[in-house]
């Protein structure tokens, strides 16, 4: 379970979006949602750690995340996946190799039949052995979301994934994102856009929108 | 008002407690860095004898020696309001910081200056490598290298936390700094020049330096204090009190 | 899992360097330019090249490795997989210092194979060539574990590679002071142990808080 309470942000001496809380449970999915510079990527970042907050606590589990308890945070970090607007990816390794290794990094394991899959259900199939710095932007992105569907972490934070994929991509990138909801875990992302994710019996999943104001 | 009770202190981490503080100690400490310096002034220019050996010219250690210990004493302050703001995260710590670098640099830079000015009548040299010098001159650098980082920086909060880092590293740096230094000076100097070397002070000469010592350093005190509120005023140039102690002021 | 994740970063930036071989060539390159450029500026007497050969390999050593830090989170900052290490469960340390032990089998131990070739322009005698690589083999990775947190603390700084410097050099003088006086000892007839004892007494320490030190400024980096 995660908790936001209270959170604020600064930048440059002005508050950049209205003080927010919420919370989301295990099978949970919640919308993020605000004008262009209201402070969505930054909020995102105070949740997973990467930023300090002004003001307000980010809570797991009923714990709060800071200096005081570090198991809960390595526990956090290990249930979390984020990926963010730029896509922590190399340029220089291949998709297969870019996915095996972030799995070593975070302390995971995956087989390389597993990774090889993964990509090939998002469409790579030709491309898994190029290095990435061939590949369009598409292509990088779905590299990148490939991720998801290996993972085995609870809380999964997305940076606007929905942009610039091709609507296959995106079919499949909505069926990931509602079988992880389905299954128990947590989803939480940004996106300018209204995307729907549909259950396996067809009807649209319960999305809560939290809209960012500006402060 | 107990002062054994933290809240007394964190009261002072404020920036508008601190402001009102600062306000009231830099004058005192201005006055007592003027009296405390024209007395060691007389006493080193005028009470004390010339020295047998050096003549009139030894001086100049009255500006050299408190310097030089200025230079190190900031550096360690610098490092402890670091190690503050690391550990509690005050908005203070890293203003404080911040505005000790110049003066410590300052006089470091005095102190290489009138090592030189030394040097040169006593030696014949307008530099020589003394371990105490090389030492100085490298804790210049450090001075340079925060002054740098924290100019460089522009998000004020990251550039405090990345200079506190650097001065706890750079204090941490030197003993060590000073121990290689002195190593390589004693095994590569075969006569050994040193500028701090004075066969027998006598008492007159080290109460000069005491006084013109503490005058450095209430001068210090109250410039760093003038400096912070400044310093203040601008980054919390955002809220009531400040706009209003502005106003009041124009 | 830590240590497979361990060896995973250090392979991983060993590929990477493979593939992008010019970057972690210029530095090397450097150190072997620099080392000519000192004859060529003071003069081809071997007498005075013997003397100062220790200083200007070790300094030429020191300048290569600077240039090579700016590399060292650069790409990993700018990509945002740096964030994916900070959001590892596995600590962050461990991840950096297998950073820092890739960038040194890349940048470093170059150096130190190559000084000894180099140390023959200055007519070094084999012994004192022996002690300078081991003293470079103890030294090289110590200028990477402390020059790690200043490449860390001037990240996607304006005027980093230059400020690099500045807040780095400090930091090297006791590294150079007894690497280079370990050659310098041994030339003279008198024993190395006890620079070689301390610079072994700096790096332990270096591999523990180095680091430690990098990780703290990473973080503050990607606030």
């Amino acid at each position: 379970m995660l908790t936001i309470s209270n959170i604020s942000c600064v930048r440059g001496h002005k508050p950049l979006f209205a003080p927010v809380s919420f919370s989301l449970l295990d099978g949970q999915a919640l919308h993020l949602e605000g004008d262009n510079g209201v402070g969505k990527t930054s909020l995102l970042r105070i949740i997973c750690g990467l930023s300090p907050a002004d003001s307000g606590e980010v809570l797991w589990n009923g714990v709060a995340l800071n200096r005081q308890h570090p198991e809960v945070v390595e526990a956090f970090r290990a249930s979390l996946c984020y990926v963010g607007h730029n896509l922590s990816l190399k340029d220089e390794l291949t998709p297969i190799e870019n996915l095996l290794f972030d799995a070593q990094v975070t302390g995971h394991s995956l087989s390389r039949e597993k990774g090889m899959d993964a990509l090939r259900k998002m469409g790579l199939n030709n491309r898994t052995h190029l290095p990435l710095r061939v590949l369009s932007q598409g292509q990088k992105r779905r590299t990148a979301l490939a991720r998801l569907s290996v993972t085995d972490a609870k809380l999964w934070v997305l940076d606007e994934p929905f942009v610039a994929l091709d609507p296959q991509s995106l079919d499949y990138l909505r069926a990931i994102l509602a079988n992880h909801v389905q299954q128990g875990g947590l989803l939480l992302f940004s996106s300018h856009q209204l995307v729907e994710l549909s259950q396996p019996n067809g009807h649209a999943m319960d999305v809560r929108p939290i809209r960012l104001v500006a402060a | 008002m107990n002062i054994l009770r933290a809240n007394f202190w964190f009261h002072y981490a404020g920036p508008q407690a601190f402001y009102g503080l600062a306000g009231r100690l830099w004058p005192w400490c201005a006055a007592l860095a003027a009296v405390l310096g024209l007395w060691g002034l007389w006493l080193g220019f005028m009470v004390a004898p010339a020295d047998a050996q050096q003549g009139e010219g030894y001086r100049i250690i009255f500006v050299h020696v408190p310097a030089s210990w200025m230079s190190m004493v900031i550096y360690l302050a610098m490092a402890f309001w670091s190690v503050l703001g690391l550990t509690f995260n005050t908005r203070i710590s890293g203003m404080m910081t911040r505005a000790l670098a110049p003066t410590g640099a300052m006089f470091a830079f005095l102190s290489l200056w009138t090592g030189a000015l030394w040097g040169k009548p006593m030696w014949g040299t307008w530099w020589v490598w003394d371990a105490r010098l090389t030492s100085e001159l490298i804790l210049f650098f450090l001075y340079l290298g925060y002054i740098a980082l924290t100019s460089a920086i522009d998000d004020q909060r990251r550039g405090d936390r990345a200079g506190a880092l650097i001065a706890i590293v750079g204090a941490i740096n030197v003993p060590i700094i000073y121990f290689s230094v002195k190593w390589w000076n004693t095994l590569h100097q075969g006569a050994s020049v040193s500028l701090t070397k004075s066969p027998s002070m006598a008492q007159v000469m080290l109460w000069g330096m005491l006084l013109m010592a503490l005058c450095f350093w209430f001068y210090t005190i109250a410039l760093v204090l003038y400096r912070v509120r400044t310093t203040i005023l601008q980054r919390e140039s955002h809220t009531a009190w400040v706009q209003a102690t502005v106003q009041e002021a124009a | 899992m830590i240590w497979q994740a361990f060896w995973a970063v250090v392979q991983r930036d060993l590929l990477l360097a493979w593939r992008r071989k010019s970057e972690g060539l210029s530095a090397v390159f450097f150190f072997v330019v620099v080392a000519a450029l000192f004859p060529l500026g003071i003069g081809p007497e071997l007498n005075v090249l013997r003397n100062i050969a220790p200083g200007v390999l070790w300094v030429g050593a020191l300048l290569s490795s600077m240039l090579a830090l700016q590399r060292l989170f650069d790409a990993d900052y700018r990509d945002g997989t740096l964030e994916q290490m900070a959001l590892s469960p596995v600590a962050m340390p461990l991840l950096i210092g297998a950073k820092m032990l890739a960038h040194w089998l890349v940048s470093g131990l170059p150096l130190v194979l190559l000084a000894p070739v180099l140390g023959l322009q200055f007519d070094l005698s084999g012994d004192a060539l022996g002690t300078l690589t081991l003293a470079l083999l103890v030294g090289t990775p110590i200028l990477s574990l402390v020059g790690g947190v200043g490449a860390a603390l001037t990240l996607g700084v304006r005027g980093g590679g230059v400020l690099l410097s500045l807040l780095v050099l400090p930091l090297f003088v006791p590294v150079l002071v007894f690497g280079a006086g370990a050659v310098e000892a041994q030339v003279s007839g008198l024993g190395v142990q006890a620079h070689l004892s301390i610079l072994m007494a700096m790096l332990l320490p270096a591999v523990f808080f180095g680091p430690l030190a990098s990780a703290f400024a990473l973080r503050i980096a990607l606030e």
